[in-house]
């Protein structure tokens, strides 16, 4: 038995061509692509079944070289039935286009809604997940300020033990002095005395040492100011930070939700 | 050809009797409807009495044939009831009787002012006969004609008063039967070629002499076909989305008898086909996929009738995987299954039916505290819920206890983490059976029902003074003999699986079916 390539060939075009159409969203297409496959199917029983010959009547074809009558009658049968589907389909079609106006295919109701109901759950994942960013932002901040606070308030305390070491310094040495003085056998007047004129001589540097202390605290006064500008500065910069940040949140949640209120659903237009 | 057994000229009976009552029935068309439901139900009932002879006398004789305008076998084409056929032919005949009865009370051929006339009882009548020749059909190309006839009255009455989300639906389930039937075509002139024939019995004795491969591609196309039909993942998306929008009577008998076709067709093309074939590793995987997808679905959903759907598809699983066991014990737990889950899927959705004409939805976000309200919907949701997700003793718990007992015996890691698959697949539809019932039916307060566009759209158009209304006694008698019949299982379950046991030892055997239909020895 040979077998000829080209029905094959035929059936092949004819059952991608149907496939193809089959799978668009409009009806008719699909309607198209019901028939064009139905044909190659039909030829495919004819080709695939039985080989070819003479119309199988006794008196007309001897019979060792008629065609099988059986893959004929098989074809005719699918014939009548894709026919009646056709119909059934064209009353679809129709009735599609009566009730909604187009002839594509809508998606189901329900599984709209729990395709939103997951997206609705994506959307609350996302805000809580925005949140938490945010929340994890302001420790981040509080903690950098509190750290900075701390600083701060350490420098100080060495600045003020530094102070307080240098005058008990001063004050050593005076003790010092007076006791050498009581050790060389002087009386208390006249170390009284001696103090004063030490005191007149030495007024120039006492004046000298208080005027050093004045501009200590003056620096260290003056810097703490600076330091509670710079602080100040710095919570309003955290402050607009935190707002900034706080709108972008927002704006993205509004974005997203606006494109869930306007799109629903972008797999809904079709394929358009 | 030898003398035949006078009963064996009833075996067309249950596919001639409806196709011509639903032809009277289009003659009358839209007037006499009292007449029209009276000859419905007189056909029904008729093939009720036939299968049950018909299971007798399978069950006594051996399988039954009847040569259609007397040809022999391989020229003409023949009609064999052995006991598989008889035994499915029975439920669905009683099945669908009791769905007959439902719509006449429901009469939702007069309630739908826009159908433009009383077409429900044709295409209903249609797609019985079709059921019942892809059951009885003993030609690969009979049954492809068995499929349409049933097909095209399933089309008509899914589509039925052209609403639009049902056109929507249908459009879905139109094109994915066409694709399934196309593919089913291909498959017929591959065998046809291959082999020469198309009556199953010369099939079963030529396909061992083809090479492996043809004989692979034949199966596998045919497989496809038939999974499509029977909605085995991942071809069962289109289940979901058809199924929940055509009127309940419909939905109960698609939900109990369509699947089943595919499946028992299934059952057909392993057992006499391809014994023993390659593909029961495929099938495993298939069942486990399709057990464990579907049930996650159906826990997702907060429809009644979609939740439903998905628990269709869920239990389609097992009976593939009865089957996928290729051992007697298997095939007879999935004989079992199909018996068990066409009465039980059918009863609920009825009683899903029955819930959207009394309150208008079958969302159980806008249902609660039906139990108080309407107590015998409530027992009658509840019990069919707890059979379909096998509490013991009902006959849900005992057919997933046959199929486990067949996965534990058969052994292998695969079966054995199908058994365990299965189990799960059973907590969870509890789970998801259990939450619809506490929401819709046990929850005390009505809860508010939301106005959104969504909520509105979903409504099918249905006759808003309906929801109003009692419901019929008649309804509630049919959905509560459905009920009793699911339940008879139990008590009936030693006979029965011996049935289903002995139909499985016949279908392996594979010799009674060859001989009856071919007239002789071998």
């Amino acid at each position: 038995m040979t077998v000829s390539l080209v029905p094959f060939l035929a059936c092949f075009m004819m059952i991608t061509t149907g496939v193809t159409l089959l799978l668009e969203r409009s009806l008719v297409r699909a309607l198209a692509g019901v028939v064009v496959l139905g044909n190659g199917v039909n030829l495919l029983i004819l080709t695939a079944g039985s080989s070819a010959g003479g119309s199988p009547i006794l008196g007309v074809t001897p019979p060792a070289r008629m065609a099988d009558p059986l893959p004929q009658a098989m074809v005719l049968t699918a014939i009548v039935i894709t026919m009646g589907m056709t119909a059934f389909l064209l009353a679809l079609v129709h009735r599609t286009w009566q009730l909604t106006g187009t002839d594509e295919v809508q998606d189901d109701t329900e599984d709209r809604r729990v395709r939103l109901r997951s997206r609705r759950g994506e959307l609350g994942d996302a805000v809580r997940r925005r949140v938490d960013d945010y929340r994890r932002l302001l420790v981040r901040q509080r903690a950098e300020l509190a750290n900075l606070q701390a600083e701060q308030a350490e420098r100080e305390r060495l600045q003020e033990a530094d102070l307080e070491q240098r005058l008990a310094r001063v004050y050593d040495e005076l003790e010092e002095w007076m006791r050498q003085g009581r050790e060389q056998g002087l009386s208390e007047e006249e170390l009284h005395r001696r103090f004063e004129e030490v005191g007149l001589r030495e007024e120039a540097r006492a004046g000298d040492n208080l005027a050093r202390i004045e501009e200590l605290r003056d620096e260290h006064a003056r810097r703490r100011g600076a330091q509670a500008a710079e602080e100040k500065e710095l919570r309003r910069k955290l402050r607009v930070r935190q707002r900034e940040a706080r709108r972008q949140m927002r704006a993205a949640i509004r974005e997203e939700r606006e494109r869930q209120a306007l799109a629903q659903d972008p797999d809904l237009e079709g394929d358009g | 050809m030898e003398p035949s057994l006078p009963v064996e000229s009833l075996i067309c009976v249950p596919v001639l009797l409806p196709l011509l009552a639903a032809g009277v029935k289009l003659a009358i068309g839209g007037r006499l409807r009292h007449l029209q439901s009276v000859i419905s139900l007189v056909t029904l009932g008729l093939s009720l009495a036939v299968s049950v002879v018909l299971l007798v006398a399978a069950e006594s004789h051996g399988p039954l044939v009847t040569h259609l305008g007397g040809w022999p076998s391989p020229i003409g084409i023949c009609l064999v009831a052995d006991r598989l056929s008889t035994l499915v032919l029975v439920v669905s005949s009683a099945v669908t009787f009791c769905v007959m009865v439902y719509s006449v009370a429901n009469a939702y051929d007069q309630q739908e002012h826009d159908a433009p006339m009383a077409i429900f009882h044709p295409a209903f009548l249609v797609m019985v006969a079709g059921v019942a020749d892809a059951f009885l059909s003993g030609d690969l190309f009979n049954l492809f004609v068995a499929f349409e006839l049933l097909l095209s009255g399933s089309y008509v009455l899914l589509t039925f008063g052209g609403t639009e989300a049902r056109i929507r639906a249908g459009a879905t389930y139109t094109l994915m039967a066409l694709v399934s039937s196309m593919l089913f075509l291909v498959a017929l002139a591959v065998t046809y070629g291959a082999t020469g024939t198309l009556a199953l019995a010369q099939l079963a004795e030529r396909f061992p002499q083809l090479p492996e491969q043809v004989k692979l591609l034949v199966e596998l196309t045919l497989l496809l076909a038939f999974a499509i039909k029977a909605a085995i993942f991942p071809m069962s998306a289109w289940l979901p989305d058809s199924y929940p929008t055509a009127p309940a009577p419909a939905t109960a008998v698609f939900a109990g008898l369509l699947t089943k076709v595919g499946v028992y067709s299934i059952i057909r093309l392993e057992a006499l086909l391809f014994p023993g074939g390659p593909v029961s590793t495929l099938l495993m995987w298939l069942a486990l996929a399709t057990m464990l997808v579907g049930v996650l679905g159906a826990v997702a959903q907060t429809d009644l009738k979609r939740m439903l759907s998905f628990t269709l598809v869920s239990h389609i699983g097992y009976m593939v995987f009865g089957v996928a066991l290729s051992t007697r014990a298997g095939m007879a737990g999935a004989i079992f299954y199909v018996v068990h889950h066409i009465t039980v899927q059918t009863s609920l959705f009825l009683v899903a039916g029955m819930v959207e004409r009394r309150t208008g939805t079958t969302s159980v976000t806008g249902l609660g505290g039906l139990m108080k309200a309407t107590p015998l919907i409530a027992v009658l949701f509840f019990v069919p819920a707890m059979n379909l997700s096998g509490i013991p003793p009902m006959s849900g718990f005992l057919g997933k206890l046959l199929l486990v007992q067949a996965g534990l015996a058969a052994g292998g890691w695969l079966p054995v983490t199908l058994v365990a698959a299965g189990l799960v697949t059973s907590l969870l539809t509890l789970y998801s059976v259990a939450k619809a019932w506490s929401r819709a039916f046990w929850s005390g307060v009505r809860a508010e029902r939301v106005g959104t566009v969504v909520e509105s759209e979903e409504d099918t158009g249905e006759d808003p003074t309906v929801t109003t209304t009692a419901l019929p006694a008649a309804l509630a008698v049919s959905v509560t003999a459905l009920v009793v019949l699911g339940l008879s299982f139990t008590v009936l379950a030693g006979p029965l699986s011996a049935l289903a046991e002995r139909a499985a030892s016949e279908l392996m055997a594979r010799e009674p079916y060859i001989t009856a239909v071919l007239g002789r020895q071998r």
